[in-house]
């Protein structure tokens, strides 16, 4: 694989007023797979995501198909972890996916009529397109999610950093999140999703950074999901896996 | 009632003073309500109370060198806001704390400079409490321009602004630039500050600012319904205050600030999808 086609990581570092929050990660994935990050409360997940965006001060060098992050912020789709979002803020669901047309419209120009159907396409494939003009504080959680899962497809990039957006949502909207992230990630997008939930680990993901602020194991999911590896990363108080084979100590 | 009316626009259309004092309170009225939007939705509501006061040394400077008490507000607004960012950034004084020691302190900076220049004709009381009657042809037109100035930059920068107030992560994380946002807003908020001196002065300017906007957001769920209707509210206030500061001859400032305080009552308690008593009847009475 060449670096045309991958994401490389190299010596990441990030240091929070004196304290180490990420040691020295280094790992590559390839163009086009979901790649799930995992480890323990306060592995520096979230700070690894946004050391990668440039959001955090950071030593180490990260490569998004051979360019530096500045070349590509145009092609990131970001969607933020649910309790960061003010849900009593005045937009409508329809608003909210357009937003993922923004730095595709001039700044010059008005919003286009071909983004708001471009947005409702996205809307349409969350299954969200009757609830386009409710406040997105009257929806449910799962509903929510989908919302910004619509404007992240609105984005029409190529990577995705989702943050946790498995967390506190019904059974069919994370039904609904995973197929069609499996369905962009076989068009070639590539996907990160900050995860905590070891238990489906296996059917959601091709890749996996296991952290514990230092990397544990990176790469595909057979060789970073065993016992030993877990057990390394949640120190003792890690999660049940893999039926039958091998049982660790579930206790978050 | 009728009687105070027909006189009020009796002596409207006769007193030039008092149809620049109208002009000038509308406009305020409107960039207030625009700026204060942003201002609520935030969350930076004491930022707005901060910038204001902060304005006074700067306006006592510019007198006292002869310049254009504007530009000396604009420099010491931005300014403040710039070490409130300096200090949060930098220690571990939390945000609200850094804004608390520096409003005060540039405030008191100011107050100790007018009384350090008693004798001359900088009225404090002018310029803390406002007195719209005097807005003279010159100040008209610099509120115009300052007015013209914000709508502008807010139509302008519309997306980014409400793109980085509503989710600042992925704001930043597509490129935009958030602390540059967050400092033009400090200079608009400077600028509205400034244009809202004579009318309802440095100490009642937040309540422009917040209570319209706030208003407003009590009563609709879109963002430019939410802008429209504040600045609707904010130059209701301006005309009914200063309708009953001609009539009552009472401080045109504080009738502004109050007129649109008592508006939020109403959408307090009578809002209907977020008003108080609406939302009580909605619930379901419980049995037993």
């Amino acid at each position: 694989m060449k670096k045309k086609d991958m994401v490389v990581v190299n010596r990441l570092s990030v240091h929070y007023h004196g304290n180490l929050a990420l040691k020295d990660v280094s790992f590559s994935v390839n163009r086009g797979s979901i790649v799930g990050v995992i480890g323990p409360n306060g592995a520096g997940k979230s700070t690894l995501m946004k050391a990668m965006l440039g959001l955090e001060r950071s030593k180490g060098t990260v490569s998004f198909f051979d360019q530096p992050i500045k070349e590509i912020r145009k092609n990131i789709a970001y969607v933020p972890q649910r309790n960061t979002i003010d849900w009593d803020f005045p937009v409508r669901v329809l608003d909210v996916v357009l937003m993922g047309r923004y730095m595709h419209i001039p700044w010059f120009m008005f919003t286009r009529k071909a983004d708001k159907l471009r947005a409702m396409v996205a809307l349409k494939k969350v299954g969200m397109e009757e609830f386009a003009n409710r406040q997105i504080g009257e929806l449910s959680g799962g509903q929510q999610q989908r919302v910004f899962i619509a404007r992240a497809l609105s984005q029409d990039s190529d990577l995705f950093f989702l943050d946790e957006p498995f967390v506190g949502i019904d059974v069919k909207s994370e039904e609904i999140i995973v197929n069609l992230l499996h369905e962009l990630r076989n068009q070639g997008k590539t996907i990160f999703v900050i995860h905590h939930d070891l238990s489906k680990v296996e059917k959601y993901f091709d890749q996996l950074v296991l952290l514990n602020q230092e990397l544990i194991h990176a790469g595909n999911v057979k060789d970073v999901y065993s016992a030993e590896n877990l057990k390394r990363a949640y120190q003792g108080s890690a999660a049940l896996m893999k039926e039958g084979k091998e049982l660790v100590v579930v206790n978050p | 009632m009728i009687g105070q009316i027909s006189s009020f626009i009796d002596q409207l259309v006769r007193y030039q003073y008092l149809q620049n004092a109208m002009l000038a309170a509308i406009l305020v009225g409107i960039i207030c309500g625009v700026i204060g939007c942003f201002i609520i939705l935030r969350g930076m509501a004491l930022m707005g109370d901060a910038i204001s006061h902060a304005v006074l040394p700067g306006v006592v400077i510019a007198y006292m060198l002869g310049a254009s008490f504007f530009i000396g507000a604009v420099i010491t607004g931005v300014l403040t806001a710039l070490s409130i960012g300096y200090i949060s950034q930098n220690s571990r004084i939390k945000e609200d704390s850094a804004i608390g020691i520096m409003f005060t302190a540039m405030f008191a900076l100011g107050i100790v400079m007018i009384t350090g220049l008693q004798g001359t004709s900088v009225d404090l009381w002018h310029i803390l409490f406002g007195n719209v009657l005097a807005v003279s042809k010159v100040d008209l037109w610099i509120t115009v321009g300052i007015g013209a100035f914000v709508l502008l930059a807010v139509v302008l920068f519309y997306r980014p602004l409400l793109l980085s107030t509503f989710d600042e992560t992925m704001a930043k994380a597509s490129g935009l630039p958030v602390k540059f946002i967050h400092y033009m807003l400090m200079l608009l908020l400077s600028l509205v500050t400034v244009a809202s001196l004579q009318t309802v002065g440095i100490v009642l300017v937040v309540a422009m600012l917040i209570t319209p906007g706030a208003t407003a957001y009590l009563l609709t769920d879109r963002f430019p319904v939410m802008l429209l209707l504040s600045a609707f509210f904010g130059v209701v206030s301006a005309v009914a205050g200063i309708f009953f500061s001609v009539i009552y001859d009472v401080s045109s400032g504080a009738s502004i600030v109050l007129v649109a305080s008592i508006l939020f009552l109403f959408a307090l308690f009578f809002s209907p999808k977020q008003g108080i008593i609406p939302r009580m009847l909605r619930t379901p009475i419980q049995q037993g």
